[in-house]
């Protein structure tokens, strides 16, 4: 175990010095070109706000389902089959009933590989529905592909909405990614105060325009909604003459005459058009500008308004205009979402914790390398080498992968130099029970590495896999901490079987001799 | 240098004795005083805040969170002198504009005179999926272990390994129970850690036990596990120790955040390093490990 080609002292040397190039790169840059990977700081270490937004997808499965109801009547009228008893059961099922001489056809038309309005997902073997046939009655439900794919792509428009939103307010390097399939992660760093962009992303921003109503029977039937500022209620129409859909461009804007802050909007042709038409016909009423289910505000039509453009006016400030703005310039989120999870770290906070972590380190590993040194004289002094070089390996790593360093990931570098010196500890015990029946010294040092190896690695590899489970499960912080203790298992036995047992090596070559090697 | 030569052995029974009645305690007190769960298993919501003003009390952060309707508010010192945790439970899912309101009608009631440092907003779907994952971690790796130790070593030893490791789980959190500390994600990794360390330590005396029962074949099983115990003592002191002094040095000088943290994994290493030679070792001799123990394992 003690002898080394030329050849593995070489790639052992170039390895380790490589690699602490790249762990010192984070501190001073050297040469930009060569190598410009950083290791990231996590949000608790530089402050910022993580967020987990849950999309409620019930409103485009209810939308979904009632679409689907549409499409199937219309298929079956279609194909000249007579159907009854459409309805909709629990927002998730649709169920119609077929004269008997049809059910066979019917059901051919809705299930297999070929039915052209039950679509079919070859990757998955499955429909978007499960049909269930109970006598004459069909029941349509959603298939779980079939809902999983419903979520998905309600979170992949959710997702795009959700970075212009953020990409508007412009923080830097925000870090938007999909959980599942109905969660989006929101990380924000540098952010203290999250609270514009929390009330921003929640608001699912579906605007329409429709008629204020007096008549309450009218053929699109109507609804009581209230006002934003909850000071009145009012009737109108379930009729929508547009939508924020049509919406081009909105702005804030001071308005001159009036003296107050304003929302102008451009539509595109189509909306222009309806716009147009709607406001020439409705010349007198009042048109009411909703948004999420509340009346923004509902002004008197007194001209028709043709050119597509046309402003919102409200009891705005102009941070409110701001937002409304923005939200409509970015769209319409396709469901409603939550915040169902929030951890803020305040600048001054991580810089804190930053400031402790490089404390505790500092004396951890001084103590535990004045230990060593006191307890093993020149073995201690190798024994710390290999120390400072594993620091030097584990960071590297960490720096070629760009990983991100967080708190519990600085306690897991300072417990990781604790339990780094153990497999040293077990060799030179070893070696030292090995010396008293071993005259040889260089033997008695090979048998030492020897004995001790599978006990070395068994220990070793039980951390390792409580380091890797908790990388797999754990969250965030946590996940910091099993990635540096994990790495630092790895470094550690790299730094103990190569570069300790070189110099152990070439010591006890050249000191063989010695009464009291260790 | 003298190899040491410590009759362990004679104090196994006085040990397990004392072993089980910790475990009986830690039982009780999880099962009637609980554990205190943090936002993170519980939700609800941590705010921590330093106050700006010397004469802002703890007394007054707390009547002016009182007024805020937020139901069950706690306010505890942190860390340095004028650094608060506050917490609540907040049932319903969290609003936008809520942490907002709250430092609104706090600047209303005692003036800007605070910070937040840090919020921390768990929803309950959230933190009842954290809580499963915690779970299912320490539970993935106890198995992992189980099998791992299974493969490299003959049953008897896995089991000894195993109730090792439940003893000082156990303990543990019985210790985290007792003195109401906190129960968060970082609490399921110093869990995890104690876990792996407490399995290293097993492992190395065990290794020496199956050595030596190849080596002497006369000597019991009573007395190989002492030998053993012996050989490796300076080796489970050294490493204990370099250990203890990292993470004494996280608990002093890492912050406020770590303290829960390091406390466990300290706790753990001293349990975890008294378990592996009192309850790994008893277990062996109970299972009446011997020679043929190991030789019909490598037969096969």
């Amino acid at each position: 175990m003690l002898y080394f080609s030329k050849l593995k002292i070489i790639s052992v040397v170039i390895f380790t010095l490589l690699l602490s190039y790249f762990s010192l790169s984070n501190f001073t840059k050297i040469d930009d070109d060569f190598f410009k990977k950083n290791i990231n700081l996590g949000l608790d270490l530089q402050g910022g706000s993580y967020l987990l937004l849950e999309i409620d997808n019930s409103p485009v499965l209810e939308q979904q389902i009632q679409n689907k109801l549409i499409q199937i009547k219309k298929f079956l009228k279609d194909k000249k089959i007579p159907y009854k008893n459409f309805n909709i059961i629990d927002d998730k099922k649709i169920s119609f009933e077929i004269n008997n001489e049809f059910i066979d056809s019917t059901s051919n038309l809705l299930k297999g590989k070929d039915s052209e309005i039950n679509p079919y997902y070859d990757q998955f073997k499955t429909n978007q529905f499960e049909l269930l046939v109970v006598g004459n009655r069909f029941e349509l439900t959603y298939s779980r592909y079939g809902l999983i794919q419903l979520k998905s792509s309600s979170q992949n428009q959710a997702i795009e909405i959700v970075r212009r939103r953020v990409d508007e307010i412009g923080t830097n390097e925000p870090n938007i990614l999909k959980r599942g399939n109905d969660r989006i992660l929101v990380e924000l760093p540098g952010l203290d105060n999250p609270d514009r962009i929390k009330s921003l992303l929640g608001k699912t921003a579906n605007l329409t325009f429709r008629f204020v109503t007096q008549n309450e029977e009218e053929s699109f039937g109507t609804e009581r909604l209230s006002f934003l500022d909850g000071s009145d209620e009012s009737i109108v129409s379930k009729r929508i003459i547009l939508s924020g859909d049509n919406l081009i461009d909105a702005q804030p804007r001071m308005d001159s005459e009036s003296n107050q802050t304003v929302v102008t909007f451009n539509l595109d042709r189509v909306g222009a058009k309806k716009f147009a038409r709607a406001t020439t016909t409705g010349v007198g009423k009042k048109l009411a500008i909703i948004l999420d289910g509340q009346i923004i505000s509902a002004p008197n039509i007194v001209e028709p308004i043709v050119g597509g453009a046309g402003q919102i006016t409200g009891d705005f400030t102009f941070q409110s205009a701001t937002d409304l703005a923005l939200l409509l310039r970015s769209g319409a989120l396709p469901a409603p979402m939550k915040i169902i999870e929030e951890r803020t770290v305040g600048p001054d906070l991580g810089q804190d914790s930053i400031n402790a972590g490089i404390l505790s380190l500092i004396i951890g590993f001084t103590l535990v390398v004045l230990f060593m040194f006191v307890k093993y004289k020149i073995f201690g002094l190798i024994a710390n080498i290999t120390l400072i070089s594993n620091l030097l390996l584990l960071l590297g790593v960490l720096t070629l992968f760009e990983a991100t360093l967080t708190l519990p990931g600085i306690a897991g570098i300072i417990l990781t130099v604790g339990m780094a010196v153990d497999a040293n500890v077990l060799i030179y015990e070893r070696i030292k029970e090995e010396i008293k029946n071993e005259n040889n010294k260089i033997l008695a040092f090979d048998s030492g590495y020897v004995k001790s190896r599978s006990t070395i690695l068994d220990a070793n590899i039980t951390t390792l896999i409580a380091a890797i489970i908790l990388f797999l499960l754990g969250s965030g912080p946590v996940k910091g901490f099993a990635l540096t203790l994990g790495v630092g298992i790895l470094s550690t036995l790299f730094s103990v079987y190569f570069i300790a047992r070189l110099m152990t090596a070439q010591y006890v070559i050249k000191n063989k001799d010695k009464e009291k090697l260790i | 240098m003298t190899k040491s030569n410590i009759p362990f052995n004679k104090f196994y029974k006085l040990f397990n004795i004392l072993s089980l009645f910790l475990i009986l305690i830690s039982f009780l007190l999880l099962i009637f005083k609980g554990l205190n769960f943090g936002v993170d298993f519980k939700g609800g919501t941590l705010i921590e805040v330093r106050s700006l003003d010397k004469s802002l009390n703890i007394s007054d952060l707390r009547k002016s969170f009182k007024n805020l309707d937020l139901g069950d508010v706690s306010v505890k010192k942190f860390g340095k002198d004028n650094d608060y945790v506050v917490k609540f439970e907040k049932k319903q899912s969290i609003e936008e504009n809520f942490i907002e309101n709250i430092k609104i009608e706090l600047r209303k009631d005692i003036g800007n005179v605070f910070e937040f440092r840090r919020v921390e907003s768990v929803g309950p779907k959230v933190s009842a999926e954290l809580l499963k994952s915690g779970v299912i971690a320490i539970a993935l790796s106890l198995g992992a272990m189980l099998i791992y130790i299974w493969i490299r070593f003959e049953w008897q030893f896995s089991l000894g390994a195993i109730a090792a490791l439940f003893h000082d789980i156990i303990i543990t959190l019985g210790f985290f129970s007792m003195l109401s500390l906190e129960i968060n994600l970082s609490i399921v990794a110093a869990v995890l850690t104690i876990v792996g360390y407490s399995m290293n330590d097993t492992v190395v005396i065990f290794d020496r036990v199956r050595e030596n029962l190849k080596k002497f074949s006369d000597i019991k099983i009573y007395d190989i596990t002492n030998i053993s115990i012996n050989e490796t003592l300076s080796r489970t002191i050294i490493t204990s120790m370099t250990t203890l002094l990292a993470l004494l040095s996280i608990f002093i000088f890492g912050g406020a955040i770590l303290k829960g943290f390091s406390f466990a994994m300290i706790l753990g290493v001293i349990v975890g390093t008294y378990s592996s030679i009192y309850i790994a070792n008893p277990i062996l001799i109970r299972l009446n490990v011997t020679q043929k123990t190991i030789l019909k394992e490598e037969k096969e």
